[in-house]
Order: C-alpha cells, then sequence, then structure tokens
C-alpha cells in the first residue's frame, strides 16, 4: 500500500530510453525484419459488403511464376473451429461479412507479382443486400449476417436468427420514481460513427514456419503473448514451438490487440517453406483492421430544481461489426460513473454489421457511453441554469459511491478534477461571438492482471529489465524509474528491455492503461527480489545474518558494524557468492485504481463554412501518481487529440453498397498538429492505495471526455442542441442553416 | 460469512439479490454458488472477473474472500 512519501526517481523526467533509435530512424518496426530467402505475402479482399462465396479457384494463381504459395481458409486446422470468428476474420471461410474481408492470400517472390497473382483467384460470390447501421440491423426483417446468431442475454433463448448478439441489463434503485420526482427531465439519442484509431504503423509481421519448433512470428503488436496464443489456436501448434517478438510500435491505442495477418503468414510460410513478410497498406488497415464502434445513444437524465440528479437511463446500441463483441459491456458499465446517483437502469445491445470486426480503441465503449451521457448532463445544466462544473460537484462519484456494475469506489480524483477545471485560468478567460465553451468528464476503469517482470544484474551494477509488456506510450521509462526507486540506482544505470515469449512467463497485452500499474508492480516485486539477494551476498561477505544488513540509496551497511558495500560492489562479486544476481516479479496485478478526466473545450465556429477552429483545451486527468510526468501529459495530450478527431472530423463513409469511400488519410481527417492549440494539461494525483506508488493507469481516460466537450462547444457556438459526431463542416452548416 | 451481490443480469438465475456464503476461497465461494443456483454454472462465474472489497481482479481462483467482503461478479474488461 502506498503513502505519501519523498521520491528520488519517481516522477522525474528522465530522457526516454527509446528516443535515440526513433529520432534517427534506428527504430526497427514491424516491417523492418527482412529474412534470408524470404517472401512477400499479399492478401485478396472482397469487393462486396456482404456475400456468399459460392467457390474459390486458386489453381491459376498457384501456378504463376514466382508464387511459393496460395492460401484459404481451407488451409486452416480444425482446431481453427475452436476460435472460429478469429479465423474466419482472417480468411473468410463461406461468406465475406465486409468490404475487404480478407478471402485468400499469395506468397510470392515479390509483392507486384503476389498481386498480380491475386487477380488470377477466381471467386464466385453471391452478393447479398448489406446491412450498414445499427438501427437497421435490429429490425426484424433486416438480412441476417449469420444464420447460426441467437441473441443472448433474454429471458428465452429466441428461434429466429438475427443481428442482435447479446443484450445486457444493469440497475439500482427505481428510476421511474426518480424521474417521478425530477424537475427537468432531457431524453436524448446520441450517434457517434465508426472510426479509427489511426496509428501512423501499419500491421505487418515477418514469420517462419519450421516444422522442428522452432516457428518465428516478429510483429508490431500490443501483445505477443496473446498473439502467440490466437495463432497457435488457429493452427494447432504447441505454444513452445511457436517465438513472438514484438517489434517497437507505431501506434497501437487497442488496433494492435488481434491477430489479421500472423496466422495467414505462417500458413503461406508453412506452405512455402519460406520466410514470409506482409505488410497493410492504408486502404486494409481502414477496410480490414479493427475501428472503433459506432453506436446509438438513447439517454434519459432526471433532475430537481436545486440541481441533484434524481434518475439516469440510457439504451446503448454497439456496432459490432462483422463479428459479435462490440464494447456494449464497458459502455453499459461506465456511462454513468462519474454520478453518485442511486436511480439508474441501462439496457446495452451488441450488434453485427456489414462492416469491418471492431477492436478496441482506447477505453473502448466509454467514448460513446459518456459522450452521450455528458452532453445530457450540460443541456440538463443548462436548463437547470446551474454552471455545468456545480452541477457535477454536486452529483460526483467519490469515494464509497457504488458504481452500477457493483463496486463501491475508493478514493478517486473526479472532485479533484473538477475542481481544478474551475480554477484554470481556460475557464477564467471570455468567449467572443460565434465562440462557445464545452466541458465534460470522462471514467475508465483501468485494469491489472498478469505481468512479468526479470531483472538481470551486470558485474558492474548496471541492469537490465526484461518485461513483456510492449511499449506503447512510454512504459519502458517509467519501469527504470520505479526499479531505480526500489535499488536505489540511477535510472540511467538500468536498461529496460521488451523481452519476446520465450524470455519470460506469460505477460497480458499492453492496454487497459494496465502496464504502469501491473507490471510497475512486477517490476517493484523484482527489485525487491534484487535487494533481497543483495543482503545476503553482503552478508555472506561479512559473516552475519541477511536480518543485519540495511539497504538504502545503492549501499548494504552492516548494522553490526561499519563495513559497506555498494550495489555495483555486490555485483562485481556476485559470481564468487553464489552466482549473478536476478529477480524476478510474476503477479497478477489487483487494485487498480479507476482514472477520471475532465476536460474543456473553447471552440470557434465560422458560420459560413461550417468549420470549427479549436481555440484552448484544457485537460485534467487523476494520475495517482505521475511516475514520469512528461509520458503522463503525453497521454493526456494524445487522448485529447484524437478525441478532438473523432468530435469533429473523423467517421468511416459508406456507399450504398455498403463500399468504404474513405479508406486513407486523405479523405479519414484526423487532426494534424496545425489544427490543434497547445493542450494544456493539469496532473491531479489522489494516490492508488494498491500501488506501490501510488499509480492509476492513465492511457485511456483521456480520449473520453473530448467528444460531449467539443461537442457542446460547437452546440453552445452555434446556440444548436447537436446530437450526431462528427461536428463536421457539412454537419454544422446544416444545423446552422436548419435552425436559422 | 462473504456477501455476494447479483446484477441484475444474474439476479435472473439466482432469483434473488444478494446472498451469504461461508468459503475463505474464492474457488470454493464459485463452487458454492454453483451448487446452490441450478441455473448458475461454475464455468461460466470462473469465466467472470470479480470485485473483492472493491477490488477488481481478472483471473481469479485462490484469492481469499474474507468474512464481511463484498463480492461483485463482473465482465471481463479489456482496453486499448
Amino acid at each position: 500500500m502506498s503513502e505519501a512519501r519523498e521520491y528520488k526517481y519517481v516522477g522525474t523526467r528522465s530522457i526516454r530510453p527509446d528516443g535515440y533509435d526513433k529520432v534517427t530512424g534506428r527504430a526497427n518496426y514491424g516491417a523492418d525484419l527482412s529474412l534470408p530467402g524470404m517472401v512477400w505475402g499479399r492478401v485478396l479482399r472482397s469487393p462486396h459488403a456482404h456475400a456468399n462465396i459460392r467457390s474459390i479457384d486458386t489453381s491459376k494463381a498457384e501456378a504463376y511464376p514466382g508464387v511459393f504459395s496460395v492460401a484459404t481458409f481451407a488451409d486452416f486446422p480444425d482446431s481453427a473451429r475452436d476460435v472460429i470468428d478469429l479465423a474466419r476474420n482472417c480468411l473468410a471461410e463461406d461468406k465475406v461479412l465486409y468490404h475487404g474481408h480478407a478471402v485468400a492470400a499469395v506468397a510470392a517472390r515479390t509483392v507486384a507479382i503476389a498481386e498480380e497473382a491475386l487477380q488470377l483467384i477466381e471467386v464466385d460470390y453471391e452478393v447479398l443486400a448489406p446491412v450498414m447501421d445499427v438501427r437497421d440491423a435490429m429490425l426484424a426483417d433486416a438480412p441476417v449476417l449469420h444464420a447460426d446468431m441467437f441473441t443472448g442475454g433474454l429471458a428465452e433463448t429466441p428461434d429466429t436468427a438475427s443481428n442482435i448478439a447479446q443484450r445486457m441489463e444493469m440497475s439500482k434503485g427505481d428510476v421511474e420514481a426518480g424521474f417521478a420526482e425530477a424537475d427537468v427531465i432531457v431524453e436524448r439519442e446520441y450517434y457517434s460513427p465508426t472510426v479509427h484509431q489511426g496509428y501512423i504503423e501499419p500491421h505487418a509481421c515477418t514469420v517462419r514456419f519450421d516444422e522442428s519448433g522452432q516457428s518465428m512470428i516478429w510483429c508490431s503488436t500490443q501483445g505477443h503473448f496473446d498473439v502467440r496464443a490466437n495463432t497457435a489456436k488457429i493452427l494447432n501448434m504447441d505454444l513452445g514451438s511457436l517465438k513472438v517478438i514484438a517489434s517497437e510500435i507505431g501506434g497501437g491505442f487497442g488496433g494492435k490487440t488481434v491477430v489479421y495477418l500472423e496466422p495467414v503468414a505462417l500458413t503461406l510460410s508453412r506452405k512455402s517453406g519460406r520466410a514470409v513478410k506482409m505488410i497493410m497498406d492504408r486502404e486494409e488497415v481502414f477496410m480490414a483492421s479493427g475501428p472503433g464502434a459506432a453506436s446509438r445513444n438513447l439517454i434519459k437524465i432526471g433532475a430537481r430544481k436545486d440541481g441533484t440528479i434524481t434518475a439516469m437511463k440510457a439504451r446503448l446500441c454497439f456496432e459490432a461489426g462483422a463479428f459479435r463483441g462490440s464494447p456494449m459491456g464497458p459502455g453499459c458499465m461506465t456511462v454513468f460513473t462519474p454520478y453518485d446517483v442511486p436511480n439508474q437502469y441501462v439496457e446495452g445491445y451488441d450488434v453485427v454489421v456489414n462492416k469491418p470486426k471492431v477492436a478496441a480503441y482506447r477505453a473502448p465503449g466509454a467514448p460513446q457511453a459518456e459522450y452521450a451521457a455528458e452532453m445530457a448532463i450540460n443541456e440538463v445544466a443548462a436548463e437547470l441554469g446551474i454552471d455545468p462544473i456545480d452541477f457535477r460537484l454536486q452529483n460526483a462519484a467519490k469515494e464509497g459511491t457504488q458504481a452500477l456494475y457493483g463496486p463501491t469506489l475508493k478514493a478517486v480524483g473526479l472532485v479533484e478534477c473538477l475542481e481544478a477545471a474551475k480554477n484554470s485560468p481556460q475557464y477564467q478567460t471570455a468567449l467572443a461571438e460565434n465562440q462557445g465553451r464545452g466541458l465534460a468528464a470522462g471514467f475508465w476503469f483501468n485494469i491489472g492482471g498478469l505481468s512479468s517482470v526479470r531483472i538481470n544484474m551486470n558485474p558492474d551494477g548496471t541492469g537490465t529489465i526484461v518485461e513483456g509488456s510492449p511499449d506503447i506510450g512510454g512504459s519502458r521509462a517509467s519501469m527504470a524509474l520505479m526499479a531505480a526507486e526500489e535499488l536505489g540506482l540511477p535510472s540511467e544505470r538500468l536498461k529496460p528491455i521488451i523481452g519476446d515469449t520465450e524470455n519470460l512467463p506469460y505477460s497480458g497485452t499492453t492496454g487497459g492503461s494496465r502496464t504502469t500499474f501491473a507490471t510497475g508492480m512486477a517490476v517493484v516485486e523484482a527489485a525487491q527480489d534484487v535487494v533481497r539477494q543483495f543482503k545476503e551476498r553482503a552478508a555472506a561477505l561479512w559473516n552475519v545474518t541477511p536480518e543485519q544488513v540495511e539497504y538504502t540509496d545503492g549501499v548494504a551497511s552492516n548494522t553490526s558494524g561499519d563495513d559497506k558495500l555498494t550495489a555495483a560492489e555486490i555485483c562485481a562479486q556476485a559470481e564468487r557468492t553464489g552466482g549473478h544476481i536476478s529477480g524476478t516479479g510474476n503477479i497478477n496485478a489487483r487494485g487498480a485504481g479507476p482514472s477520471f478526466a475532465v476536460h474543456l473545450a473553447d471552440v470557434e465556429v465560422d458560420k459560413d463554412t461550417g468549420k470549427v477552429t479549436v481555440l484552448r483545451y484544457t485537460a485534467i486527468q487523476d494520475a495517482g501518481k505521475a511516475v514520469h510526468p512528461s509520458y503522463v501529459e503525453g497521454q493526456y495530450q494524445g487522448g485529447a487529440a484524437q478525441g478532438i478527431g473523432w468530435a469533429l472530423n473523423e467517421e468511416y463513409i459508406y456507399s450504398k453498397d455498403g463500399l468504404l469511400e474513405n479508406a486513407g488519410f486523405l479523405d479519414y481527417r484526423i487532426p494534424l498538429a496545425s489544427d490543434l492549440p497547445m493542450i494544456d494539461t493539469i496532473i491531479v494525483e489522489v494516490p492508488n492505495s494498491f500501488h506501490p506508488f501510488g499509480v492509476r493507469g492513465v492511457g485511456e481516460t483521456g480520449i473520453i471526455p473530448p467528444l460531449a466537450a467539443v461537442g457542446t462547444a460547437v452546440s453552445e457556438a452555434i446556440n444548436v442542441r447537436l446530437t450526431d459526431l462528427p461536428c463536421s463542416p457539412p454537419r454544422v452548416l446544416k444545423a446552422i442553416h436548419d435552425n436559422a | 460469512m462473504a456477501t455476494v451481490i447479483f446484477s441484475s443480469e444474474l439476479q435472473r438465475l439466482t432469483g434473488e439479490p444478494r446472498t451469504e456464503v461461508s468459503a475463505s476461497v474464492y474457488r470454493d465461494l464459485v463452487a458454492e454458488l454453483a451448487s446452490r443456483y441450478e441455473a448458475v454454472h461454475a464455468d461460466d462465474l470462473m469465466a467472470m472477473a470479480v470485485a473483492i472489497d472493491g477490488e477488481i481482479i481478472h483471473d481469479p481462483l485462490l484469492e481469499q474472500v474474507g468474512p464481511g467482503s463484498e463480492v461483485h461478479f463482473l465482465y471481463k474488461i479489456e482496453g486499448g
């Protein structure tokens, strides 16, 4: 349990260990490994959003000069049926379910030959009507994607197939009684579109299948242990015969927690006897990886004149894409969590549509759900004539609040974030004509889970921290700082690296804002193991017991004499005192502390064009303890930038036939540095008592508030309540003209 | 005795909002619930996350459950 104390290394701004390699181009990403004799894999993708596959004839492609192998779903073993949705998403079996769905793959001497060979694969499609929107998909007469999908979570399992995979509900108190008490009720439906995480680095891998049991995958991933697990399941391989190495990663945000290319590449490698490299181009990334889910969410909130919220109700409908598994569950669990309201009811639906299967996107489910709730909260506050910060302070969740999903919150920092917002320079700044201000809160649970670390001490007293969590946001630097704090050694003498799946026991995927928390705890455990060994070795040298040795600031002292030894001196003699010193930490971390955030957005709207300019932006969030403040601020700013893009411009645009029309960064417009002002950050620290340093994960919460902060700001600027995202120029202009 | 509080979804299987269980290890608590409620299956509960006294734990098995502990079953949360 953490207590407030002064730290020597934790909380400092050390130079990032990966910085030199990244700015000089030395860093090795997913596409950067080449192997002797390697060939290139490319994928044939569906030109239709929804179609049965009557037949696939690959014979001409197989015979094409320069082709080494061709793969279809038929090449997957029966074990793939245990993870059938995942396998079918890698290669379609008898149906294509979205524009760009992988149908077959070719490995050839060059990319050009592979592309030519793809054109020779003959696929006989029976085109079906697509369903592209959650409302349409839920209709009784909607085209059904899966004949064997029957809605779960109902009192009785229906006997008619549906696009609704799952229904869920949560409740506490009596919402109808709560609404009956209310003086003001706001009820609206909000829409947030399909969006992409926008990572700059596409999916890529280089693989080599080895029949002697030494197969290897090098790939860009947030979780190489799960790449191993899922690939092994699909291809019926032992975990011990497959090594996965995580490359440096150019962004993930949840989108690289799934396998797409790896099982296909390994199949091509097995069939060809060659190493295979596969890289998605940008169009493929948009069409055929895992975007963030679209949703339509109905929110109803009631409050008394005195500002007390009496009831909150939500109906959340999430698009899962082609296969079940939207983030509907977390959406239901987070939607009203910032508020201590006794009467709540939430109903959620997980619905399939003819779009790529969604993947996680930074606090999955929460941005969509909390966008709707926060917009409604702001409208209720406005109806009551109460300042939106004061309204939230009056109803804020705090220690002792029972969340709708069950547990009672421990100490959390929402109130502190709200107070920081109220006192911020931005909130004191006056607005001019055509300008609007919006504020929103956000909540994400954060998770713990499995992490493994080993710290190897070298004879000169330097150390290597081998951890199993790919670094997607600066966690390596934080690991070095936490190890330094425990070992009493400068972080510059401790080198953090990411071990492959053969170096360490299983570590969970980097995501869920778990890494600095959970892997950090494993680092602390490993460092404490090293300190224990330091004491034992010193005791042996001094002929005392370990209990008679103190270790502080890198120096061991004999409490019953004057002897002292530095860590380096102990390490120098390690060979003679029992062998080199190595500490391990393997944990299933529990007690992840949630992180609340509050954001402020000031915008100006050009009423002739509908263009929105963000003038000022402040991101305030509870980090528990910022191990490396620069990285924490970077997470706040990055989440804000992504959320602003989601609010203002980003959406997948489909034709009436279900074909994706904007599969590129030119037409899928994410914010550039020139689009945004400096995003000011305020780090609130309400320590998480379950972590040695008080850490809370921070990577995800920051994307949640921008949607409603910007949506409200735009609404205020044009004096029209907007409900649908993005607030792109055409939508804003239409809203202005419709309400003129 | 630990107090197990059921979500609205689990209440459809148990018929009641909460119950008391005498078990000191999570695995035994799950087994007791499965034996008490016909519609509740141990495998389904073990696939969920759990909050014990406010601490959320994924993949629990041998966690201690103290007398007076409050237990909530949760859907597993994954992140991005």
